[in-house]
């Protein structure tokens, strides 16, 4: 007996997770990017000899620890919901997903917890060059961290280096090496890590601007300013090109999420990128579903074809061609995909007759078909589409995409102003004058944050409507649970990373306003 | 063969001391960092996050058949 999950269900499932991500997303960069600051001026500081670096380096490791220890384990209740709300899927990935979870809780998690300990109580105990190897382990630790989650991650948004084993009913890992060098992996882990630096960085930037609006900190706001500068630069001119090069990637990968993000709904050569537009209701529709088109937009001409192919005469696939199929193009239709899944998911549903009727030839068979490259190329990458009712369901959100894309980009063109800014007015020795520039600089705080949860949003609902691109819907994937349940979870969540952030912001606050003299 | 005690009585002494001359905001956040693993580990975990497969089914033939049959039949 199959049951089939309600709306309620799935909608506040998706939630959970949303809410849980989204607030493990706001302590995640920060220490991410912080510890490497941290790291530089501790660098300089055993380099130099200098007591004001070391006195710098105190002062912004023990915000890093603020942040780190809120942080810590709110990754956590991902994995539970895993197990509990999303256990159809937990079972479908099978080691795939679980293998780099553990190389990331075995190695990395505790290469950064053992080493944090020497960082904040090996002052004066350990030598200044083991102290300072410990903070650079912290910092690559943590980036260690990420790595092994973005690589799970991407495994979702194309999954590879796998076969499917019908009498387990998951997927084993074949190729470890494909699944750490997804290309969708790599970009994901660069954009990422890169823009957990320019967070911190931001960070930093904001905080002494704010010493020197109370004109206190005077020395170390301008140093701090000086290093925030330069790694903020590097980091958002690196956060613009991984940019680039994950959209390349998404293109190739994820050809529905790329066009959604550009609303382009017709595929066409000399695609121009849309700069800036407003997306309204419309008569337009793709099979039976209407979408929202452009009211106006300004176009850069020929970007996004030079963006993905290289040149300006590439073709770039819409939605219209993706969803409809465009045989000029070698681009099939959905309805041409939901027939070669439901190939796939037929020769399932052989096997478990099969082992009813206890048929080892035929299981074993059927085995061998599940691990053939051809029939995984032709049928079973399509196996999600199995259970996808109508061709139109397949589309995204265009406008969530559309919006959290845009204003992301957006934001990575203003921090490289913004830090730009910070190293010119510090190199004319006027960035204490300029208090309307350190107001800008205390408010920009919140705007990274933005930007990253922006590109998880994109990320995540840009995908939809896959849990893993193509091989499984959300709908599936959803553990058969009361959405009661769910919805309690929900508010406790809610409740709790509420009150986690409140403490976090609580004790940074008090101690930016002691200063790093206490 | 006697540097293993020794060590392990240093390490302890690290910590110890660390521990002990914890700041304000240190002891601050260790009280934040307790309650939220009770939290997590005792009411989340053993009262809302119950594992789903594990809960229903008794070893893994059962939990690979009942997701097989949802995998054959979703739609």
């Amino acid at each position: 007996m199959i049951d089939v999950p309600d709306l309620t269900l799935v909608d506040w499932s998706r939630a959970q997770f949303a809410l849980t991500a989204i607030y493990h997303w706001l302590f995640v960069p920060l220490t991410l990017g912080l510890s490497f600051i941290v790291a530089i001026m501790e660098t300089i500081y055993v380099k130099t000899g200098l007591e004001e670096w070391k006195r710098m380096t105190r002062f912004w490791m023990t915000l890093f620890g603020i942040n780190f220890a809120i942080g810590v384990a709110t990754g956590i209740i991902l994995e539970f919901e895993f197990g509990t709300n999303w256990s159809y899927y937990s079972w479908f990935v099978g080691d795939i997903f679980g293998a780099p979870l553990a190389i990331e809780g075995i190695l990395a998690f505790f290469l950064e917890s053992t080493f944090v300990a020497v960082m904040f109580f090996g002052w004066n105990k350990v030598n200044k060059k083991f102290h300072l190897v410990s903070t650079w382990l912290v910092a690559v630790g943590a980036s260690l961290s990420a790595l092994w989650i973005l690589v799970a991650n991407a495994w979702m948004q194309n999954p590879v280096g796998m076969v499917f084993n019908p009498e387990t009913a998951r997927n084993e890992m074949v190729d470890f090496w494909a699944v750490l060098f997804n290309e969708v992996a790599v970009s994901k882990f660069l954009h990422t890590i890169s823009s957990g630096f320019l967070l911190g960085s931001m960070f930093v930037a904001g905080i002494s601007a704010w010493y020197l609006l109370q004109k206190r900190e005077h020395h170390l706001a301008t140093r701090s300013l000086l290093v925030a500068g330069v790694f903020g630069l590097l980091s958002s001119l690196l956060v613009v090109y991984t940019g680039d090069s994950s959209a390349r990637t998404l293109a190739r990968a994820q050809p529905v999420k790329f066009a959604a993000f550009e609303a382009l709904y017709d595929g066409r050569s000399d695609a121009g990128l849309v700069a800036a537009g407003i997306l309204k209701d419309s008569d337009r529709k793709i099979g039976k579903k209407v979408v929202k088109d452009f009211s106006f937009r300004i176009e850069i001409p020929g970007f996004l074809s030079f963006m993905t192919g290289g040149n300006t005469r590439a073709f770039v696939p819409g939605i219209n061609d993706l969803i409809l199929g465009n045989p000029e193009k070698g681009l099939l239709p959905v309805a041409e995909k939901m027939r070669r899944g439901k190939v796939a998911q037929d020769l399932l549903r052989d096997y478990k007759n099969a082992r009813a009727g206890n048929d080892s030839v035929k299981m074993s068979t059927i085995r061998k078909v599940f691990a053939d490259k051809q029939f995984i190329e032709e049928h079973f990458r399509y196996f999600g589409y199995a259970s996808v009712e109508n061709p139109e369901d397949a589309i995204p959100n265009v406008p969530l995409a559309f919006y959290s894309f845009h204003l992301m980009v957006t934001l990575g063109f203003y921090f490289i102003l913004l830090f730009c800014l910070v190293l010119f007015l510090l190199f004319r020795g006027t960035i204490a004058k300029q208090r309307w520039f350190l107001w800008i600089l205390l408010f920009s705080i919140l705007l990274p944050y933005v930007a990253g949860e922006m590109g998880w949003v994109l990320a995540e609902m840009g995908r939809q409507p896959w849990i893993i691109q193509d091989l499984m819907p959300v709908s599936t994937a959803v553990s058969r649970i009361g959405s009661g349940s769910v919805i309690t979870t929900f508010v406790l969540f809610a409740v709790l990373f509420t009150v986690l952030l409140i403490a976090e912001v609580s004790i940074m606050i008090k101690q930016i306003k002691t200063g790093p003299n206490h | 063969m006697g540097s293993s005690p020794v060590l392990i009585k240093r390490v302890f002494r690290f910590y110890y001391d660390g521990f002990r001359s914890m700041s304000w905001w240190g002891k601050r956040v260790w009280i934040i960092i307790l309650i939220k693993l009770f939290i997590i580990f005792i009411i989340l975990k053993l009262f809302f996050f119950r594992n789903f497969l594990n809960e229903k089914f008794d070893n893994e033939k059962q939990k690979s058949e009942f997701v097989l049959d949802q995998l054959i039949n979703s739609k």
